[in-house]
């Protein structure tokens, strides 16, 4: 009974694939904007590979880039004053690095009114705009997004931030007309649909670096890529350190689990 | 119930006694996983995954209950609730990516123990049992993966909760309202997330329970083997302490091995990148994708785009992809060959491995965006698998002719050595 019934339901299936086959075009609708987009480039970074470490030097560098340049209109909203100990930062120059935004929102401890207070370690980095809507207002109905994860919540990572913040240029003597960047969007190869509301952000010598490091759009935009990699995954090398320690101690397990297998069964054949 | 010649229990000590006359339960594990269960002697290494799947489980769960003291299941924090595990929780970033990798691995040796109760016919009475019980804990885990994942709120979270659900829709008449129901609400939200949290919580110790019965409905037969000739005589097992102790102590190293590697070194590689944007009903990915392991199953409803007899498409595609799974529970019926082990069955052998291409091809499909050629591919490989299970399976054990095969476990296991030391000597 099984069997007839089976073979009369699979008949079904397939001739509704076939079907579905047979009407299915098999060319796909042009889109041209694919022609046009570039895979990213490949940024090597020091928190690469499996034995990572954070140049220390080059995230200050980024958060600096950050904090001058990105931070007029994209938050960062999960990380932490204290969290950039991990950059090198001492106890104290995170707390004057705090104490320098005074507009951490607070109520007046006498009159209950809303007001504002100087940062603490603990607060979090300020966003630039009180809402989504400030936002969008700001930025031509566009929403710059928070920073925070951009490294682990875009394909291609650090890769894609950096030839994202690199990759501003001229379009195309070819490009057809409808993909041209209407009034208020920049062509960007590496930008999913071509064109994109952000301006291009940096400039050469925009920023000026306390160690005299090069800064060219290029080494800027791989600082400040470092630095979200490190936003996006603060726990990276730590992370590698433990898994190390946990992978040499099970390699040492395995290797005893498999001895006393093959012991206990030396004398059976199997 | 076990063989006769299975080591009975005697315990020696006095506390031992005494616990064995109010509530036995070291005889119960003595006789299930102790010295007083024989197991064939020539099993291989395939058979370690079913221990596998057990351990998987327990990481799931212990894990599962450390992030759920962290976790709030509210719409408006859950995405910065897992963010602050990751960040401020002490090693939170190590239970959480252990429980998101712990899935992955839990659904990698589940495959690999469905594809060898295929291969071997294990599935063949008398053990349709513990297939049957087998292909509910699948359907239990598909769904429990299916509501984790729409805990941290992300993007593909909310998208593929609205796809997921949007399967009831396709019930003629009464899908909306069922949805809704389902739901709590129009669309994926506080609702939802509360009640599928609840559920996630809930569905693995469903899962432990049907695993007890899985467990119990296999030691009835007693386990199978990979020449799939029944236990004839003490010779032909081994007691599963410590034989198989030992031996299922090494899988669980290995398993161990790459469990660490996936999750330290590269923790997202199984993921997508959308899942770290928190959830914006209004605004929808360029593809929604769902986490690999139901890739194939994604690719069968998404293979099916014509309103064959009159039926839409998207209600095709969702009887589909359940009758993808459904089909499972009528596999012993379907194969009336007699042999169980493929080693023996030269034509089911073939199309074995063929069925495992194709479930591949469908896989990638699933990941493809709905684009040609994966299309097609998707529409090839999932007739395929439909003819598979359902014509080619019952008339392939109609014809094929069976290799000779040894009279028992332990003949086969001798001939194998007895080959092996002439090759040596040769």
């Amino acid at each position: 009974m099984v069997r007839p019934l089976g073979f009369l339901v699979g008949l079904g299936f397939i001739a509704a694939l076939l079907c579905a086959i047979f009407t299915t075009p098999l060319s796909n609708e042009a889109n041209a904007s694919h022609e046009f987009h570039k895979e990213p480039k490949h940024l090597a970074l020091s928190s690469d590979g499996l034995l990572p470490h954070w140049d220390k030097a080059k995230l200050q560098r980024g958060m600096q880039v950050y904090k001058e340049v990105c931070s007029a209109c994209h938050s960062l909203n999960l990380v932490a004053f204290r969290d950039i100990a991990d950059l090198g930062y001492s106890e104290g120059q995170i707390k004057s690095f705090a104490k320098s935004y005074d507009t951490i929102p607070s109520v007046n401890p006498d009159t209950g009114e809303p007001s504002t207070r100087t940062g603490l370690p603990s607060d979090h980095f300020p966003a630039p705009y009180a809402n989504e809507t400030a936002a969008r207002a700001a930025n031509n109905n566009a929403l710059p997004p928070d920073l925070s994860l951009i490294t682990k919540a875009r394909e291609g990572g650090k890769n894609y931030v950096y030839s994202l913040l690199t990759g501003f240029q001229n379009p195309p003597a070819n490009l057809p007309k409808e993909l041209q960047p209407p009034t208020g969007l920049h062509f960007n190869p590496y930008f999913a649909n071509l064109n994109l509301a952000m301006a291009p952000p940096l400039h050469d010598g925009q920023v000026t670096f306390a160690d005299g490091s090069p800064n060219d759009v290029k080494a800027m935009a791989s600082d400040v890529a470092a630095f979200l990699v490190w936003t996006a995954e603060p726990k990276l090398v730590k992370r590698h350190q433990v898994g190390w320690a946990a992978f040499i101690f099970l390699l040492i397990f395995t290797g005893l689990t498999y001895m006393s297998y093959r012991n206990i069964w030396a004398d059976k054949k199997h | 119930m076990s063989f006769p010649w299975a080591k009975p229990y005697e315990p020696q000590h006095p506390l031992m006694k005494w616990m064995d006359e109010k509530l036995p339960i070291p005889r119960l594990v003595y006789n299930a996983t102790g010295p007083g269960y024989p197991v064939p002697r020539n099993l291989n290494y395939f058979w370690n995954f079913g221990v596998l799947a057990g351990a998987a489980l327990v990481i799931q769960i212990v894990t599962g209950i450390v992030l759920a003291m962290h976790y709030a299941a509210n719409a408006g924090v859950a995405f910065n609730s897992v963010e602050h595990i990751m960040r401020d929780v002490n090693a939170g970033w190590f239970i959480r990516y252990a429980h998101m990798n712990g899935a992955s691995m839990f659904f990698i040796v589940v495959y690999l123990h469905i594809f060898r109760g295929l291969y071997y016919g294990s599935y063949k009475a008398p053990r349709e049992m513990v297939w049957l019980l087998g292909v509910v804990i699948f359907l239990l885990m598909m769904a429990t993966a299916f509501m984790g994942y729409v805990l941290p709120w992300g993007q593909m979270s909310f998208w593929g909760a609205q796809v997921i659900t949007g399967f009831f829709s396709a019930i003629p008449v009464v899908g909306d309202p069922i949805r809704v129901w389902l739901l709590g609400g129009f669309a994926p939200d506080n609702a939802a997330l509360n009640r599928f949290f609840s559920l996630h919580y809930l569905l693995p110790f469903v899962i432990a329970g049907v695993i007890i019965l899985h467990i119990w409905a296999l030691h009835i037969p007693g386990s199978s083997n990979p020449t799939g000739i029944e236990v004839k005589d003490e010779q032909d097992t081994v007691p599963f302490h410590p034989y198989y102790t030992a031996k299922d102590g090494f899988g669980v190293g290995v398993f161990l091995l790459v469990f660490v590697a996936l999750t330290f070194f590269s923790p997202n590689l199984l993921g997508h990148a959308d899942n770290y944007i928190p959830a914006n009903p209004l605004s929808t990915p360029a593809h929604i994708v769902p986490e690999w392991y139901f890739w194939p199953f994604y690719a069968i409803l998404r293979a099916f785009t014509f309103n064959f007899l009159w039926i839409d498409a998207k209600l095709w595609g969702v009887i589909a992809m359940f009758a993808a799974i459904a089909l499972l529970f009528f596999l012993p019926w379907l194969d009336s060959s007699p042999v169980k082990s493929s080693n023996y069955r030269p034509l089911n052998r073939i199309f074995f491995w063929v069925l495992v291409i194709d479930v591949l091809i469908l896989g990638f499909c699933g990941k493809s965006p709905a684009e040609q050629p994966y299309v097609i591919m998707s529409q090839l490989a999932a007739a395929y698998y439909f003819a598979h299970f359902l014509i080619i399976l019952p008339i392939v054990s109609r014809i094929e002719r069976p290799l000779p095969m040894p009279n028992s476990i332990t003949e086969a296991v001798l001939a194998k050595h007895a080959d092996e030391s002439s090759a040596a000597t040769a």
